[in-house]
C-alpha cells in the first residue's frame, strides 16, 4: 500500500504531510508529558523488529501463498498508540529512504494511511474497547478478535485513503467506484491474513509475558488463566472421556486394529492373532491378569457383566479422574523428593 | 538468498555508497535535501499528458549519477517497489481514456497511453532523486541537517536508533529464516503452527535487549537525545548549487525544452 510520489499531486501530498505532522507533534507532546524515557530504546528495537518481521513469509494453509504481519496493530498493542505511531513513522521513513518503498513526497500520505489508522483508529476503536470490555470473554479470544478486526478495519481505511488521495490528485482515469471496488476486496483478504498473523504473535506474547501488552491485566489474567485452564482441561477430559469414549466400544484403536483386525467390518484378520489368546504365556502374566481381573471394577471400559453405553461413559469419566489423581500424586511425590534432596 | 538477507545487503550497499567521496557527496545535506524535494515537486506537477515536457527532467539525475559515480543499476533494482502500484493505477488509463493524442506513421496513440507513460516516468524520476539523496548522504548527516530544521529530536533519535537496530534484527531474522528453511525443506514460509512463536520469541528477546540497551546508554550519560557532531555549515557553493538546481527545474518546467530542441530539426 506504499504510495509512490507519482500518485500524488503536490497539494494533496502537502495536506497529508501537514495532517501526519500534526498527529506526530501531539504524540511527541503526549510521550514527553508521560515522561517514559526508557520507551525510546524499546520503541527503536520494536520498530526494527517489526521492520525485520515484514521479511518473514507466513504460509497460508491450503493456498500456497504467504502473508505478513500488520505493524501498526502490533506496535500500538505493545507500545501504545502514540509511541506506536512514532515507531511506524520511523519504519516508513527507513523503507522510503533506503528501500524506495514509498516516495519521499508521499511519505506524509503513507504515514497517514498506514500509521495513523493502524495505531490510533486500531487502538482506540478496536483494541482498547475489546480488551477492556466486560463481555467475560477469554483474554486470548479478545486478542485474536481485536487483532483481526483491527487489521481488517485499518487496512480498509488505508486502502480507501489511497483511492481518495489518488483520485483527488487526478492521477487515474479509473472511476472512483471502480477503483474502490478494486482496492477494498484485495485489502480485505490481506487484512484477514495480517490479522491472524498479528494475533498469533500477540497471543504468544500474552502467554509468555502478558505485562508487555497494553490494556491486558497481567496478574488477574494469569490467575484466571490458570483457573480457566484447569476448568477447560476438566471439561475436555469429561467430553473426551465421557462423550467420545462411547465410540471406543465399536471402533478399535489403531494398534488393536493392526493386531486383530475387524472381520465384522470387512477387514481381514491382520496379524492372525486371537484377541482372547495371544502374547507370551507365563505364570507371572497369568498372575497379573488375575489381579487385574479382580481389581478392575469396570472391565473393558464398562460395568462388569454389562454391555450398556452408560457403562462405557462412566468408565471414561472415572478413568479421567483416576489419571488426574495419579498426575497429582506424581507432582506431590516429585516435590517431596526434591525437598528431601535439598535438605 | 532470503528476503531478510537481501534487505540487509541493500542496507549495507546504501551505507557503502553514502560513505563514498565525490563532489555530490561533499555537498551540504540540507542543500541536497531541498534540491531533491524541489525536483520531486516539479516532476509531479507536470500535466498528465505532458510527457514531452517531463522527459528533459531526466537530465538532472543523469548528471548526478555521472558526477557521483553511483551505479544506476542499483537504483533500478528498487523500481520493483515503486512500479507495481503505479502500474496498477496507470494501466487502466489506456482503457478509460481512448481519445486520440497523436498519430505516428498511421498508428494512433491514445491519451490514456500518454498519461500512463507520464505516470511511470514520474515514478521513476522521483525514485532516482530520492535514491541519489540517500546514496550520497549518510543517515547521521541527514538527521543532523533535519535537526537544524527543528525536526523534533525525539523522532530523529528514534530514527537513528531504529536504523542501527534494523541491521541487527534483520540479520537475526535472516539467520532464523535460514535455520527454519533447513528444518522444513520445500516449505514456502513459516508454518501456521509456528506463526506466533517464530517472531514472538525474537520479540521477547528484543524487548529484554532494549531494556539492557537503555541501561547501558544511561550509564554512558545518555539523556534522551543524541549530541550531533558539529555539522559542516552550508557554504556559498552549497547555496549556489541549490539556487542553480531550482532555477534549472523551473526552466525545464515552464520552457518546453523538448519542443525547442525538436524545432531545430523538424520544420
Amino acid at each position: 500500500m506504499h504510495m509512490a510520489d507519482a500518485l500524488l499531486a503536490p497539494a494533496v501530498a502537502a495536506t497529508m504531510y501537514a495532517a501526519s505532522a500534526t498527529v506526530a507533534g501531539v504524540s511527541i507532546h503526549q510521550l514527553k508529558k508521560d515522561d517514559e524515557p526508557q520507551k525510546l530504546p524499546t520503541m527503536a528495537v520494536t520498530s526494527a523488529l517489526v521492520f525485520a518481521g515484514q521479511m518473514i513469509n507466513y504460509t497460508i494453509p491450503g493456498t500456497g501463498s504467504s502473508g505478513h504481519m500488520c505493524g501498526g496493530m502490533l506496535l500500538s498493542a505493545l507500545l501504545g498508540p502514540q509511541a506506536g505511531f512514532l515507531s511506524m513513522i520511523v519504519i516508513l521513513t527507513i523503507q522510503c529512504l533506503f528501500f524506495a518503498d514509498g516516495g519521499l513526497m508521499a511519505l506524509g500520505a503513507n504515514i497517514w494511511n498506514m500509521a495513523f489508522y493502524g495505531c490510533f483508529v486500531g487502538y482506540y476503536l478496536i483494541w482498547r474497547p475489546i480488551m477492556q470490555g466486560k463481555s467475560g470473554m477469554n483474554e486470548r479470544v479478545r486478542i485474536i478478535l481485536a487483532s483481526i478486526l483491527g487489521c481488517v478495519l485499518t487496512l480498509q481505511l488505508g486502502a480507501f485513503s489511497v483511492v481518495l488521495e489518488t483520485t483527488l490528485s487526478g492521477i487515474t482515469e479509473l472511476p472512483f467506484g471502480a477503483f474502490v471496488a478494486l482496492m477494498q476486496p484485495i485489502h480485505l483478504a490481506i487484512g484477514l491474513i495480517e490479522g491472524v498473523v498479528t494475533a498469533a504473535v500477540l497471543v504468544f506474547v500474552y502467554e509468555a509475558r502478558p505485562e508487555l501488552l497494553r490494556d491486558v491485566k497481567p496478574s488477574g489474567a494469569a490467575k484466571r488463566s490458570l483457573k480457566a485452564t484447569i476448568v477447560i482441561l476438566a471439561v475436555v477430559a469429561a467430553v473426551v472421556g465421557g462423550g467420545l469414549s462411547l465410540l471406543a466400544s465399536s471402533n478399535p484403536d489403531g494398534l488393536e486394529w493392526a493386531l486383530f483386525g475387524n472381520e465384522d467390518a470387512g477387514y481381514s484378520a491382520n496379524m492372525g492373532l486371537d484377541e482372547e489368546d495371544f502374547g507370551v504365556s507365563s505364570s507371572a502374566a497369568d498372575t497379573a491378569a488375575a489381579i487385574q481381573e479382580s481389581t478392575s471394577f469396570l472391565p473393558d471400559y464398562a460395568f462388569a457383566d454389562s454391555d450398556s453405553a452408560a457403562g462405557t461413559t462412566v468408565s471414561g469419566l472415572v478413568g479421567s479422574a483416576m489419571v488426574a489423581g495419579v498426575a497429582v500424586l506424581i507432582c506431590f511425590a516429585g516435590g517431596f523428593f526434591r525437598k528431601k534432596k535439598a535438605a | 538468498m532470503n528476503k531478510a538477507e537481501q534487505a540487509l545487503r541493500e542496507l549495507h550497499e546504501m551505507d557503502a555508497l553514502a560513505a563514498g567521496a565525490s563532489p555530490v557527496h561533499a555537498l551540504c545535506p540540507l542543500a541536497k535535501f531541498f534540491a531533491t524535494i524541489a525536483y520531486i515537486v516539479v516532476v509531479v506537477s507536470f500535466g498528465k499528458y505532458d510527457l514531452a515536457g517531463l522527459v528533459p527532467m531526466v537530465l538532472w539525475p543523469v548528471l548526478l549519477f555521472t558526477v557521483s559515480g553511483i551505479p544506476v543499476s542499483t537504483c533500478f533494482r528498487k523500481l520493483r517497489f515503486v512500479l507495481p502500484l503505479v502500474m496498477a493505477v496507470g494501466l487502466f488509463n489506456p482503457l478509460f481514456d481512448r481519445a486520440p493524442y497523436l498519430t505516428l506513421g498511421g498508428v494512433t496513440v491514445s491519451c490514456g497511453v500518454i498519461s500512463m507513460l507520464t505516470l511511470m516516468g514520474k515514478g521513476t524520476f522521483c525514485l532516482m532523486a530520492s535514491f541519489l539523496l540517500m546514496a550520497t548522504t549518510r543517515i547521521d548527516a541527514l538527521c543532523a541537517a533535519l535537526r537544524r530544521l527543528r525536526v523534533p529530536g525525539m523522532l530523529l533519535t528514534l530514527l537513528l536508533l531504529t536504523y542501527r537496530y534494523v541491521g541487527v534484527m534483520t540479520e537475526e531474522v535472516a539467520i532464523m529464516t535460514d535455520a527454519y528453511k533447513l528444518r522444513a525443506p520445500g516449505q514456502k514460509g513459516v508454518h501456521y503452527t509456528a506463526w506466533g512463536s517464530f517472531l514472538g520469541q525474537l520479540l521477547l528477546r528484543s524487548m529484554d535487549r532494549a531494556e539492557e540497551l537503555y541501561a547501558a546508554m544511561r550509564l554512558r550519560g545518555f539523556h534522551d537525545h543524541f549530541h550531533y557532531a558539529e555539522a559542516a555549515p552550508c557554504t556559498a557553493e552549497d547555496a549556489a548549487y541549490l539556487v542553480i538546481c531550482i532555477a534549472v527545474f523551473l526552466l525545464l518546467r515552464f520552457v518546453d525544452v523538448a519542443a525547442l530542441l525538436g524545432s531545430l530539426f523538424v520544420r
